[in-house]
């Protein structure tokens, strides 16, 4: 079972992604579950989400504690937020950032970090600070078992062919930095 | 069966929406407001064929449902939290009348402090009233047993009003993979409508919900009790039947690695699946663990309870609702009931109160104490568990949500 933690802020449309990741995971032929926690669905607000992907039925319905990924919409969410906590030893971040991987605070235990501004990218290319499906686009390129194709698929369906493009340009722009050997 | 991708409350909505209903009225609470909303999508844009009311509360909105009911129309409605206490006194009126309506209620925690998040306090709060009660413990479930509850909810010898309860955010709000039958299957096991007991007709008038005499209100009470008796027939074979059709078959209890079980887990809802994730972990270790998940609530099934539980010297229940001075709280009260005489030493567990998370690792204490307990090194339980700090220090919120 591969387990992956969400952290954005309400309007960065992380519930959305992760669903649509959900969608791409069982349209390919696995299992896969998303469970978002959020209070008041105000703007800005952090909003945490919860997904498993598998070979077979998922049991847990809980929160992920010991994630082998985490993807973190918002940088500034690092100061609010225990966005490391319990990351798997070897695990991976993708971070929407500006900044440079030397100007991070990465946990010990990080093995691969993918970085991208993905806020850039989405006013460049959709128009609006919107990061979720550029984001998409790292994460894709990141962890293993996704169709990016059927990912794209899903994103044109949803939201069109800018973001199917903004999704591409997230595969193609993230830096994949591997932090440890092996 | 083509597999398909819904939240809890987008599975709902399908089946609602497989059901036809005639007049829909809803008022929108978190976490059940995507609910309301997909209905009233549903209606805008032709894929329901029928009149969506629009109402200023939940008391008013199943108020329209039982006036729309009693024309002779399939009707539908949601709730969740206090939106289902405002609803109290109409509920009432909906199981008194015998209008058999199926309502999806989301789970969530009562106020005050106020939450917005999932316990099982408030349909428990309404466990009294006369409704039938599903707690679903997957989305998939959602689907079948909301398609199951209109079956058993319209039978003629039950007519008695269903909820269809699903946790909030764990499931309403959790995408997961979902079979769903077509509209043609659906409709072919759902079917038509078909007004029974009390109706509205000016060529047929009767009296609805007047002054009953003490004479004969408890011979209106006792229709019901009947009515309750016969459910728990009619939703095994309606289940049955869904089964034969669907390839899944609803369940009323649950039974997972009882029989050679020295401790269990009695549980309800979306919390059903992580304990059984402890279990499995838990049986690798070579601990004879077990669980029992209650589906339906009421009718209670007491005597499948005890059957499954007979034979297994401790029992503990977990309930997601704090009992405030019951003996116990009321999944624990209900199976300690069940297992009267039976020889299992029964204890209660208290936690996932608004929505805090039951980890694996909260399952495994809480067998942990179970097995202390089988072993002889304890002779009772903490029955509130993962309670944080010094609780009683707390006064006003403290961090700000």
């Amino acid at each position: 079972m591969l387990e992956i933690r969400f952290h954005g802020r309400g309007g960065q449309g992380t519930v959305n992604a992760a669903q649509l990741l959900a969608k791409a995971v069982v349209a390919a032929g696995g299992y896969a579950q998303f469970i978002p926690a959020f209070g008041v669905e105000r703007k800005g607000s952090p909003v945490f989400g919860y997904f498993r992907m598998d070979s077979g039925t998922i049991w847990p319905k809980t929160q992920v504690y010991e994630p082998d990924g985490v993807v973190i919409l918002d940088d500034s969410l690092i100061r609010a937020v225990p966005v490391f906590e319990g990351l798997r030893e070897g695990g991976f971040v993708v971070l929407n950032t500006a900044l440079d991987v030397r100007e991070l605070a990465l946990p010990p235990q990080a093995g691969v970090c993918t970085l991208l501004d993905a806020t850039d990218i989405a006013r460049e290319l959709i128009g609006a600070e919107i990061p979720n499906t550029v984001m998409l686009g790292a994460l894709a390129r990141t962890m293993p078992g996704v169709d990016a194709d059927i990912l794209a698929g899903l994103i044109r369906g949803k939201y069109g062919e800018k973001n199917e493009r903004a999704f591409r340009a997230g595969f193609g722009s993230a830096q994949v930095l591997r932090l440890k050997e092996g | 069966m083509p597999f398909r991708m819904f939240d809890g409350n987008g599975a709902a909505v399908e089946a609602i929406r497989m059901a036809r209903p005639g007049v829909i009225a809803a008022y929108p609470i978190t976490p059940q407001s995507s609910i309301a909303e997909k209905l009233s999508d549903c209606v805008a844009n032709g894929q329901i064929d029928a009149e969506y009311i629009r109402v200023e509360s939940e008391h008013s909105a199943m108020s329209v449902c039982v006036g729309a009911c009693l024309t002779g129309v399939r009707v539908a409605t949601a709730t969740s939290s206090v939106g289902l206490a405002l609803m109290h006194e109409v509920c009432g009126v909906t199981s008194g009348c015998r209008l058999p309506v199926v309502m999806p209620v989301v789970n969530r925690s009562l106020v005050a402090p106020w939450s917005l998040w999932c316990d099982h306090q408030d349909t428990m709060a309404e466990r009294d009233t006369g409704w039938l009660q599903f707690y679903c413990g997957t989305v998939q479930e959602v689907l079948d047993l909301t398609l199951c509850a209109y079956r058993i909810s319209e039978h003629q010898d039950v007519l008695t009003p269903s909820m269809v309860c699903l946790d909030g955010f764990f499931l309403s709000h959790s995408m997961q993979k979902v079979s769903a039958p077509t509209d043609e299957e659906a409709w072919d096991f759902v079917g038509p409508y078909v007004r029974r007991n009390m109706y509205i007709d000016p060529t047929d008038v009767m009296f609805v919900n007047d002054l009953c005499p003490t004479s004969e209100y408890t011979e209106m009470r006792y229709q019901q009790k009947v009515g309750f008796e016969r459910a728990a027939d009619v939703a095994r074979e309606v289940f049955d039947e869904y089964g034969r059709r669907f390839g899944r078959r609803p369940c009323t209890v649950e039974k997972y690695l009882l029989d050679d079980a020295d401790i269990a887990l009695v549980t309800m809802g979306s919390m059903s699946g992580t304990a059984k994730f402890a279990v499995n972990e838990l049986r690798r270790q070579g601990v004879k663990a077990g669980l029992l998940r209650i589906c339906m609530f009421r009718p209670f099934p007491a005597g499948e309870i005890r059957e499954a539980l007979k034979n297994v010297p401790v029992v503990g229940v977990v309930d997601r609702s704090a009992g405030l001075g019951a003996a116990q709280p009321p999944a624990a009260t209900e199976v300690s009931a069940a297992l009267r005489g039976a020889g299992c030493r029964v204890f209660s567990f208290v936690g996932g109160l608004a929505g805090r998370d039951i980890s694996d690792g909260a399952f495994k204490g809480l067998y942990s104490e179970l097995l202390d307990v089988f072993e002889g090194q304890a002779q009772s339980v903490n029955t509130w568990f993962d309670l944080k700090g010094d609780p009683m220090a707390l006064r006003e919120v403290d961090i700000i949500c």
